[in-house]
């Protein structure tokens, strides 16, 4: 992909669309614009909400209610409900439950929403409505969180089985391993957990350490073309500040990749003792273990399917089943990249929604920008202050897609008119 | 532009005050700039304010214009309580910065305490050093 070209070409669009949207609003509507986003042809956005507060991970059901969970409750509630009424904006219906988070999906019957801390859910009717949102289970309680990388996403397997991510409660283990002994960590956390749906009240002990090694990982799914929990790693920070004589600052922005992995039980992704390099395509040994950026890792590692550019916060993963966008993108995975901090001096970089295409079941082929322009100029975008940050994906019956914004606290409906 | 504003702003009023209050020097600045540069941008970012979430601001919060020593304190052994500033939560843990010397701290303070709209007193190599002496 010719990356210059490409964003230089952007860059007017959205300045464009600036200008549009800022019309449209003092009159009204709004939908002309694509919502400030940049798709490939043929696609359609709707913002169809607004400053609904700091929205992460969502889930639409067949009736096209859609709950989105918040960062942080807003007036008490953590979890937002609106109905897609088909129009340029949705219906707030309701908004429950006392916790903010990140992590929410529908499971078999139930909606599934997660503090720092604890896994709740709550028992849906025939409608997909929640029955009693005072009254939650829970799941499983007591999960590791330490402020660092502590957002716990979920997702489902087909066989009653939950998929947790326990994220490392440090950049590199540098302050907990300062003798290299091997990192503390790695007993209760930087790891994929385990538990099962049939029962509630659980702890984390009562689960297993699916797949360790995995630094932090917000955006996750089931493949079920693979039958495979597949996950997207955030590679770590500072390469060039704690490494200058091993990596330049433009080395240091573009790794390690952020790592989309597909996981068996038992697999070891190696961190904090390895990072993935997309260029070289290879695992790495990280600098703290003996590594000096040309060294490989050792091979019991597990390597990624796929490496994208680093810091680019994948928090979102979504495999697209729906028969309404051309036939390239079933499924494959669309991927929320929340944007990054951590380029600088270079400019900051993401704040968009990837499609990588699949076939039977792994990546194949380049992956491409699908849907851009959430940060806003081309300055807002490289200083890192971005307006709209994607973050969570949901697909609807009907083939759309849904993504939310955590900054603005913007729904998005992506769909496709031909 | 930054270190030309703070010149300007106080040039009439610096004839009055003591060595102590007097506004930094064009070369403290500077060098505090490149130890910003250098170790505390890639987190707190280029216009100091950090990352929601994750890396705090460095604009107006109490802990870069209140106690000096509490502040130095940050910088020699690294922050990892759980604190809110100015409502807003930040998960990062910050490293101490060992690796910098009593005069690249009291530069790089400095210089965060009279930029990004910051206006306060400089620290001074003595001040570091008495927090350092009276570290663990």
């Amino acid at each position: 992909m010719n990356k210059k070209l490409f964003w230089a070409g952007c860059g007017s669009v959205i300045v464009t669309a600036g200008l549009l949207s800022f019309k449209l609003l003092t009159t009204g509507t709004g939908a002309a614009d694509n919502a400030g986003l940049t798709l490939p042809q043929g696609f359609k956005a709707v913002a169809i909400a607004e400053n609904i507060g700091s929205a992460r991970h969502i889930a639409v059901t067949p009736q096209i209610d859609i709950y989105v969970h918040l960062a942080r409750p807003q007036n008490g509630k953590g979890i937002v409900v609106l109905h897609d009424n088909g129009g340029p904006k949705a219906d707030v219906k309701t908004s429950f439950g006392n916790f903010g988070g990140t992590g929410l999906r529908i499971n078999n019957g139930y909606l599934y929403a997660s503090s720092n801390s604890t896994v709740y859910r709550f028992k849906l009717n025939a409608n997909n409505e929640v029955i009693n949102p005072d009254a939650p289970e829970i799941v499983v309680s007591g999960l590791v969180s330490k402020r660092t990388h502590e957002d716990k996403a979920m997702a489902f397997d087909n066989a009653g089985n939950m998929y947790v991510n326990i994220g490392a409660y440090s950049n590199i283990c540098s302050e907990l391993d300062p003798d290299k002994k091997g990192c503390p960590i790695l007993d209760s956390a930087g790891a994929i957990w385990k538990f099962k749906t049939n029962k509630v009240n659980q702890k984390q002990s009562d689960g297993v350490k699916f797949a360790s090694g995995l630094r932090n990982v917000v955006g996750l799914d089931w493949n079920q073309q693979a039958n495979q929990l597949f996950v997207m790693q955030h590679g770590r920070d500072l390469l060039t500040v704690l490494f200058p004589k091993l990596y330049t600052a433009k080395q240091s922005a573009e790794l390690p990749s952020e790592a989309m992995f597909a996981l068996k039980e038992g697999d070891n992704a190696g961190w904090p003792y390895v990072y993935y390099d997309h260029q070289k395509q290879k695992n790495m040994m990280g600098p703290e273990y003996g590594g000096d950026g040309v060294k490989e890792a050792d091979p019991k590692y597990l390597k990624p399917v796929m490496g994208y550019p680093g810091h680019l916060a994948p928090v979102g993963l979504m495999f697209y089943t729906g028969n309404q966008f051309p036939a390239k993108y079933k499924n494959g995975a669309f991927i929320a990249f929340h944007g990054s901090w951590n380029r600088a001096p270079e400019p900051q970089e993401g704040f968009f929604v990837v499609f990588q295409p699949f076939k039977n079941g792994r990546p194949d082929g380049q992956w491409e920008i699908f849907a851009n322009g959430f940060a806003g100029t081309a300055e807002q975008k490289a200083a890192g202050r971005a307006e709209h940050r994607p973050v969570g994906l949901a697909q609807a019956n009907d083939g759309s897609i849904y993504v939310s914004d955590d900054s603005k606290g913007f729904i998005y409906k992506i769909s496709y008119q031909k | 532009m930054i270190i030309f504003s703070v010149w300007a702003g106080n040039s009439k009023a610096q004839a009055k005050k003591s060595a102590l209050t007097r506004p930094p020097s064009v070369a403290t600045l500077s060098a505090g700039k490149t130890v910003y540069t250098n170790t505390c941008l890639p987190c707190h970012m280029a216009d100091g304010g950090g990352v929601p979430k994750m890396n705090p601001p460095l604009i107006t919060t109490p802990f870069v214009l209140g106690d000096k020593s509490k502040l130095i304190g940050i910088v020699l052994n690294g922050f990892s309580e759980d604190i809110e500033i100015n409502g807003e939560r930040y998960s990062n843990i910050m490293p101490p910065q060992i690796q910098l010397t009593d005069a690249q701290v009291a530069d790089v303070l400095t210089y965060v305490r009279n930029s990004f709209g910051n206006k306060v007193s400089a620290v001074t190599v003595a001040e570091v050093k008495a927090v350092r002496a009276g570290k663990k």
